[in-house]
């Protein structure tokens, strides 16, 4: 590495982590206002609330019907996460294992719906589930959550199904595996990291999934981030206290999982998703 | 019967099933139609059919009304040039600050600590950053209320329902976006390239310059895309932070509006349609100009 010494390069430097610290300060301060608002008892034109309490975060959770929406949240994304992780690694291992007339065209239909974002779309998909009646149900936003979390998988999937030699599928066969169990005892522990990466990343995406959600929600199918939206849309409704509390909420699921994710991926893989494929 | 056919099999080379094979075709290539007849269901399909629906007015009409309808009024095509005045100095700035932090953070040896709170407001939405904001931003704020006590603002600075709420909430979602994206570019650039230039003589101006800078233009140009068209799609943040009447009736408010306050799911599309189109005209303008940059190999020239 090339190290600069002079003091010009110092100054550069200086500067570049003070705009570093200043976007990290601001985004600490910014979530810290909300956490310490949801703890506060009145906090009106001081640093800090007058008094604190806990009681904002049972008052939440029952004018918000907190338990039923954080049930239908983890339904969802259950389900995006199970359903996306079926189609999404099947259709991955044929990507990644066979050439095929057309497969370009294939590959754009995966990667288009990940390119495009989910709001442009998403008014276009609301109003065909509008029409089928799938809209305002349960599985409607099931359905609308997996149209970016299928491909999502296949891409993150292929360059890892890519890497474990064919050689070793082919020796299992010679040693009389079927299918079945060449899937489970050969390929699926080979695969796990990748599967469970991706699968954590989904996770993630899909709890933070506003867009596709907030279109195609109804009011018993809400997931915790739609229900967000409406209580700070609706601000002046409710204690501001109370909504910071259901913020809080929010965001201790999402950092758990985030957390979780963490451990098993690099970070920047949550955002380059469409770099990391190779075109095929 | 079945013998005379097998035969004729045997005379005309290899059957169906090994042909289609040999093309890449059998049980194995069948598991992706899973996948790829639920995107055409659920992708491809409402696009189409949000298409037709475009050039179907509900008000009955000739089929363009919707979109002679959408630049006749100017509270429709006003969204345009709002939303791209929103999306466009957000994306550039916050590319502009991503390259030299990107360099910057190359050089570290830790880099997963400050990658993971980058990825903090990404994984917590724009939703949790609007209300967030909401509390930091208002006029008694941390924010103003730090301005105010350092003497930086002679009164606390009105930053909420307007513009700057949008806009910063777009600095703050969308700069660990582009910075983690330019950042993957940059360490993917062999430094034996900058080591060359530098042992001839090169400063760090020159190697930006003459090295990085034609390595780069291509990523940065994707980059600056995708950041760009995740910026157009602004929508939860230009409601609750912005003026959504006003200075920030971006284009997906239109949209929103159109399908669910109006129930006109045609000129919704229509509009969906519009977005979709600006989106891609733009990208296409950025992609078509990247021939005009180097493009070849970035790693060192052994291979």
């Amino acid at each position: 590495m090339i190290r600069d010494t002079t003091i010009g390069a110092k100054l550069w430097a200086t500067a570049v982590w003070a705009v570093v610290g200043f976007f990290i300060i601001n985004l600490f301060a910014m979530i810290g206002t909300v956490v310490v608002s949801s703890f506060g008892t009145r906090w009106l034109g001081t640093w800090l609330p007058a008094g604190w309490t806990t009681r904002w975060y049972s008052s939440a959770w029952s004018e918000f019907q907190l338990g039923d929406v954080l049930i239908v949240s983890f339904q969802v994304v259950g389900l995006v996460v199970l359903i996306s992780g079926l189609l999404g690694v099947t259709a991955a291992y044929a990507l990644a294992r066979r050439d095929f007339p057309g497969k370009k065209l294939v590959m754009l239909l995966f990667l288009l719906p990940l390119l495009i974002p989910p709001i442009t779309f998403g008014i276009p998909l609301a109003t065909v589930l509008y029409q089928t009646g799938l809209a305002g149900t349960f599985w409607g936003v099931v359905a609308a959550n997996l149209v970016p979390t299928v491909p999502f998988v296949i891409l993150v999937m292929i360059p890892f199904i890519e890497q474990i030699d064919p050689k070793i599928e082919a020796a299992a066969r010679v040693f009389g595996a079927n299918t079945f169990k060449l899937f489970l005892h050969v390929l699926l522990p080979l695969l796990l990291p990748g599967i469970l990466a991706s699968l954590l990343l989904v996770l993630v995406r899909t709890i933070a999934m506003f867009e596709l959600t907030f279109l195609v929600a109804g009011p018993t199918s809400q997931t915790l981030v739609v229900a967000l939206y409406y209580a700070v849309f609706a601000a002046g409704v409710r204690a501001v206290q109370s909504i910071d509390a259901m913020a809080v909420i929010y965001m201790v699921t999402t950092l758990i999982w985030l957390l979780v994710a963490l451990r098993f991926v690099n970070p920047a893989q949550i955002v380059t998703r469409a770099k990391q494929q190779p075109a095929h | 019967m079945h013998s005379t056919s097998q035969a004729s099999h045997h005379d005309h080379g290899p059957s169906l099933r090994q042909r289609l094979a040999a093309r890449g075709l059998d049980a194995v290539t069948l598991l992706v139609l899973p996948a790829a007849l639920f995107l055409v269901l659920l992708f491809i399909y409402p696009f189409a059919f949000g298409l037709v629906l475009s050039f179907e007015p509900k008000a009955g009409g000739s089929w363009l009304a919707n979109y002679s309808r959408f630049f006749a009024d100017p509270f429709l095509y006003e969204t345009i040039a709002k939303t791209l005045w929103l999306s466009i100095p957000t994306t550039l700035l916050n590319l502009f600050l991503a390259v030299p932090i990107a360099f910057r953070v190359r050089l570290m040896r830790n880099q997963r600590i400050l990658t993971a709170i980058l990825i903090l407001p990404i994984t917590l939405g724009t939703v949790l950053v609007a209300e967030g904001l909401l509390n930091y931003l208002g006029p008694q704020g941390w924010l103003n209320r730090t301005l105010v006590t350092f003497g930086l603002a002679s009164q606390p600075l009105k930053l909420l329902h307007n513009y700057w709420g949008v806009f910063i909430s777009l600095l703050l979602t969308g700069f660990p976006f582009t910075f983690l994206l330019t950042l993957s570019y940059v360490t993917g650039i062999d430094p034996a390239l900058e080591q060359a230039a530098a042992t001839l003589g090169a400063g760090a101006r020159q190697r930006f310059r003459h090295v990085y800078l034609p390595l780069l233009m291509p990523g940065f140009a994707i980059t600056f895309c995708l950041s760009f068209v995740q910026a157009f799609s602004v929508f939860p943040s230009a409601v609750l932070l912005g003026a959504p009447a006003g200075p920030t009736r971006v284009i997906s408010i239109a949209a929103y509006q159109a399908a669910f306050e109006e129930y006109d799911y045609s000129m919704a599309s229509a509009i969906a349609m519009i977005m979709g189109f600006v989106q891609l005209a733009i990208v296409v303008a950025i992609l078509a100009s990247r021939g005009l940059f180097y493009r070849g190999p970035a790693s060192g020239a052994k291979g």
